[in-house]
C-alpha cells in the first residue's frame, strides 16, 4: 500500500519543511527553557561539589550561607576540628557583589578562604591556569567566566587584587561566576564601612573620656582597632573523615545549640526545594504555556492542511478507502511535522545554548522525554483534523 | 486482454425524500432505468431536476428512501441496503468519473489509478500492471510517471476514466465528465467511455448537459421533477 502521508509531505516538502521549521524554533525554545532549569540545578550542585565540604555549620536558625545570611565567630572552627570524625574546617564567606574592572563591572560571588590551604573545605577546585592564593592579602582566584585573565587587576571595595589563578565552573547557585579572595580581605570587604562613617566613628570614640584616660596609653587605638575588624564568617565548611557519614558527625555537634549544622542531601534540599524553587516553577510555567503554544500551532497548521484537501478526501472515501487510512494519514503527517520540528528544535537548542548569560544544560533524557511529549501534543493536536476528514461526506466529490 | 463482465444496472421504482412531515421534499418519484452491460447512456435534465439525487442514490453515497436497485445479478438495495459495507461496494462494484479528475495531486498517475485495487488489497506491482494496462488502452501511457499537475486537462479525464474502470465494475457514473473541456476533447472523452465500455462490459451513466455531447448516446434518459423517461439517442459518435 502507498504512504499517503510519506507522498504528500514529498509533494508538498517545502511547505512542510519551512512549517517544521517553524516549529522548530518553537521546541527549541522549549528545550531551552528546560535546559535553563537543569542548568540551575546543575549549577547549584556545583556549587556544594566545588565547595569540597561534607557538612555546613550555620548560624542556628538561618538556612545560611547561600540561602539566608548568616554569621558566626571565626573561632568556631577551631573547636568543630576537635570533634570526632571531622578531618577539616575552615570558615568562608559568601559575598554576591558587583566586582569592578576597567571601569565596567562584573557579578559575581565573592568568596572569602583561608590562604594557602589547598585541599581545605572551601578552596578553589578546577584549577585550569594559575595557582591557588599563598598571600594573605589581594590575591585573588576567579572563575573563567568572570571574564578576568591571569595578572588582571579587580577591585572589590577599596582594595585592588592580582589574579593569580583561573577556574572552571566555580558558580554560584544562581550562575554567578566566582571569586575567591583572601579570608580576611573578605570578612573586610563584606562589613566595611565607608569612608566618612569611619572617620566619624572613630572621632566619636576619641571624644569619648571613657577610651582616652590619662594613664591608660594604648587604649584608644585599642578601642579603634576592634572597631574596625571583624570576626565573623557566614559558615564553617567540614568534611568529614574517611569511614564516616555526615550525619553521624552532625548529630554531636548539634547538640551545641548555638550552631545550624547542613549535611550534604539537606543542603541540597535548601538549593532545590527553597532557593531555585521559584524559577524553578516559572519555568515550569513558560514549558506548559509553550507546549500548550506548540500544541494550538500543530492543530493549527494540520487542521489547515486537512482542509485544503477536503477534496480529495471525499474522493479517497468515495474510491473506497477506509476511515483509518485517512486518519493514519493525517496522524502520520501531524508526527513527521512534529519529528521535523523536534529534530530542528534539538539542533538550534545545542546551537545556542552557549550563548546564553545562564548555564543551559541539555540532558539526553530530557531530549527523550521532549520527544514524547512533543509526540503525544502531534497526536493530540491531529485529533481535530482527523475528526474534521472523518466528517467528510463521499457525496462531496459528486456535484451539485 | 479484459474479461467481459456480466452486469448492468436495473432501478426499479426509486425514491428519495429530503426531511420529513411538511418540510419534506421528494427529489426522486419512483425512478425506474436499466443499462446494459457495455452501454453507455446519457442523464440529462434541468438544474434542481434530481440528477445528482440520483447519481448519489446510484453511487451508494446517501440512502434512497424506497424502491429497487440491482448491480448486475445482485440486489443492493431494495427498500433498505442490503450491503453491508457500502465503502467496499463503490470501491469494488462503482467507478466514478467527476466533472473535475479530481486526481490525488500527491500521486503520480499511475499511483493515481492503482489506489483503488491498492486498497482493495490487490498487490503493488499488480495494481500498478493494471493501470499501465488501461493507460495503453487510453493511449497515455507516456504519461505514467508524470504527476496530474503536469498533465492536460484532457489527460487528466482520461487519468480518472482509468481510475473509474481499474477494479473492473460492473458500473460506471460519470458526473458531467465533459463540463471543462472543449468539443474535441468532450467528443474524445465520450469515444473513450464507449470504447471501455464495450471493451470491459461495464455499464456508463453519464449526466450530463452538455449540448455536444448529447447526440452522441443511443439511449438518453430525461430527468424532471424526480421522475425520468426514456428516449432514443442519434448515436451519432457511434455511426
Amino acid at each position: 500500500m502507498i504512504s499517503l502521508a510519506g507522498r504528500d509531505i514529498m509533494h508538498a516538502w517545502g511547505k512542510f519543511l519551512f512549517t517544521g521549521l517553524g516549529l522548530g524554533l518553537l521546541i527549541g525554545v522549549t528545550l531551552s527553557m528546560a535546559g535553563i532549569y537543569r542548568g540551575m540545578v546543575d549549577d547549584a550542585m556545583a556549587l556544594l561539589d566545588n565547595s569540597g565540604a561534607d557538612l555546613w555549620v550555620v548560624q542556628k536558625d538561618t538556612l545560611g550561607p547561600y540561602a539566608e545570611p548568616s554569621s558566626l565567630n571565626d573561632d568556631l572552627y577551631r573547636g568543630l576540628l576537635g570533634m570526632p570524625g571531622v578531618a577539616g574546617a575552615a570558615n568562608v564567606t559568601y559575598l554576591t557583589m558587583q566586582v569592578r574592572r576597567d571601569g565596567s563591572d562584573v557579578r559575581a560571588l565573592v568568596v572569602g578562604v583561608v590562604a594557602g590551604g589547598p585541599g581545605e573545605p572551601g578552596q578553589p577546585r578546577q584549577l585550569v591556569a594559575g595557582r591557588q592564593i599563598t598571600r594573605n592579602h589581594y590575591e585573588a582566584v576567579a572563575d573563567l567566566a568572570s571574564g578576568f585573565k591571569l595578572g588582571e587587576r579587580l577591585q572589590i571595595r577599596r582594595h585592588q587584587y592580582t589574579v593569580v589563578g583561573l577556574t572552571k565552573r566555580m558558580v554560584s547557585s544562581s550562575g554567578d561566576p566566582m571569586i575567591f579572595i583572601p579570608l580576611r580581605d573578605a570578612q573586610e570587604a563584606q562589613f566595611l564601612k565607608d569612608n566618612d562613617a569611619i572617620v566619624q566613628q572613630r572621632r566619636r570614640t576619641g571624644q569619648n573620656p571613657g577610651f582616652n584616660r590619662p594613664g591608660v596609653p594604648g587604649l584608644l587605638e585599642a578601642v579603634i582597632a576592634a572597631q574596625s575588624s571583624n570576626s565573623s564568617v557566614n559558615a564553617v565548611l567540614v568534611r568529614v573523615k574517611p569511614g564516616h557519614s555526615g550525619e553521624e558527625v552532625a548529630e554531636p555537634i548539634r547538640r551545641w545549640k548555638r550552631v545550624q549544622v547542613y549535611t550534604r542531601q539537606q543542603m541540597e534540599g535548601i538549593l532545590i526545594g527553597k532557593l531555585i524553587a521559584t524559577s524553578a516553577r516559572q519555568i515550569a510555567m513558560f514549558l506548559v504555556i509553550l507546549s500548550v503554544v506548540s500544541a494550538t500551532i500543530v492543530a493549527f497548521i494540520i487542521y489547515t492542511m486537512t482542509m485544503g484537501k477536503i477534496r480529495e478526501i471525499a474522493v479517497l472515501k468515495l474510491i473506497g478507502t477506509r476511515n483509518r487510512t485517512i486518519g493514519g494519514m493525517i496522524l502520520q503527517q501531524a508526527l513527521a511535522l512534529g519529528t521535523i520540528g523536534f529534530v530542528v528544535g534539538k539542533i538550534v537548542a545545542t546551537f545556542w545554548a552557549p550563548y546564553f548569560p545562564k548555564y543551559v544544560l541539555l540532558l539526553p533524557g530530557d531530549a527523550v522525554r521532549g520527544f514524547v511529549v512533543v509526540m503525544v501534543i502531534c497526536t493530540l493536536a491531529s485529533g481535530l483534523a482527523i475528526r474534521a476528514a472523518l466528517k467528510v461526506d463521499p457525496a462531496e466529490a459528486i456535484g451539485g | 486482454m479484459a474479461e467481459p463482465m456480466s452486469s448492468g444496472i436495473r432501478i426499479e421504482g426509486l425514491r428519495k425524500v429530503y426531511g420529513q412531515g411538511d418540510t419534506a421534499v421528494e427529489a426522486l418519484k419512483g425512478v425506474e432505468m436499466v443499462v446494459a452491460p457495455g452501454e453507455v447512456v446519457g442523464l440529462v435534465g434541468p438544474s434542481g431536476s434530481g440528477k445528482s439525487t440520483l447519481l448519489k442514490c446510484l453511487g451508494a453515497v446517501i440512502e434512497p428512501s424506497g424502491g429497487r436497485m440491482i448491480l448486475g445479478d445482485e440486489v443492493i438495495y431494495d427498500e433498505g441496503w442490503r450491503i453491508g459495507d457500502l465503502r467496499a461496494l463503490r470501491r469494488d462494484k462503482i467507478g466514478f468519473v467527476f466533472q473535475a479528475p479530481y486526481l490525488i495531486p500527491f500521486l503520480n498517475v499511475t499511483d493515481n489509478v492503482a489506489l483503488p485495487p491498492m486498497l482493495a488489497g490487490v498487490a503493488n506491482r499488480e495494481a500498478r500492471r493494471r493501470a499501465l494496462e488501461l493507460f495503453a488502452a487510453l493511449d497515455i501511457g507516456h504519461r505514467a510517471q508524470a504527476m496530474p499537475s503536469q498533465l492536460s486537462g484532457g489527460e487528466q479525464q482520461r487519468v480518472s476514466i482509468a481510475r473509474a474502470l481499474v477494479n473492473r465494475p460492473p458500473v460506471i457514473l460519470a458526473d458531467e465528465p465533459t463540463a471543462p473541456l472543449d468539443s474535441e476533447r468532450a467528443l474524445s472523452v465520450i469515444r473513450i467511455l464507449n470504447q471501455m465500455a464495450q471493451q470491459y462490459q461495464t455499464a456508463v451513466i453519464v449526466v450530463t448537459h452538455d449540448e455536444k455531447i448529447i447526440p452522441t448516446f443511443k439511449r438518453i434518459y430525461h430527468i424532471r421533477d424526480g421522475r425520468t423517461h426514456e428516449e432514443a439517442g442519434e448515436g451519432r459518435l457511434l455511426a
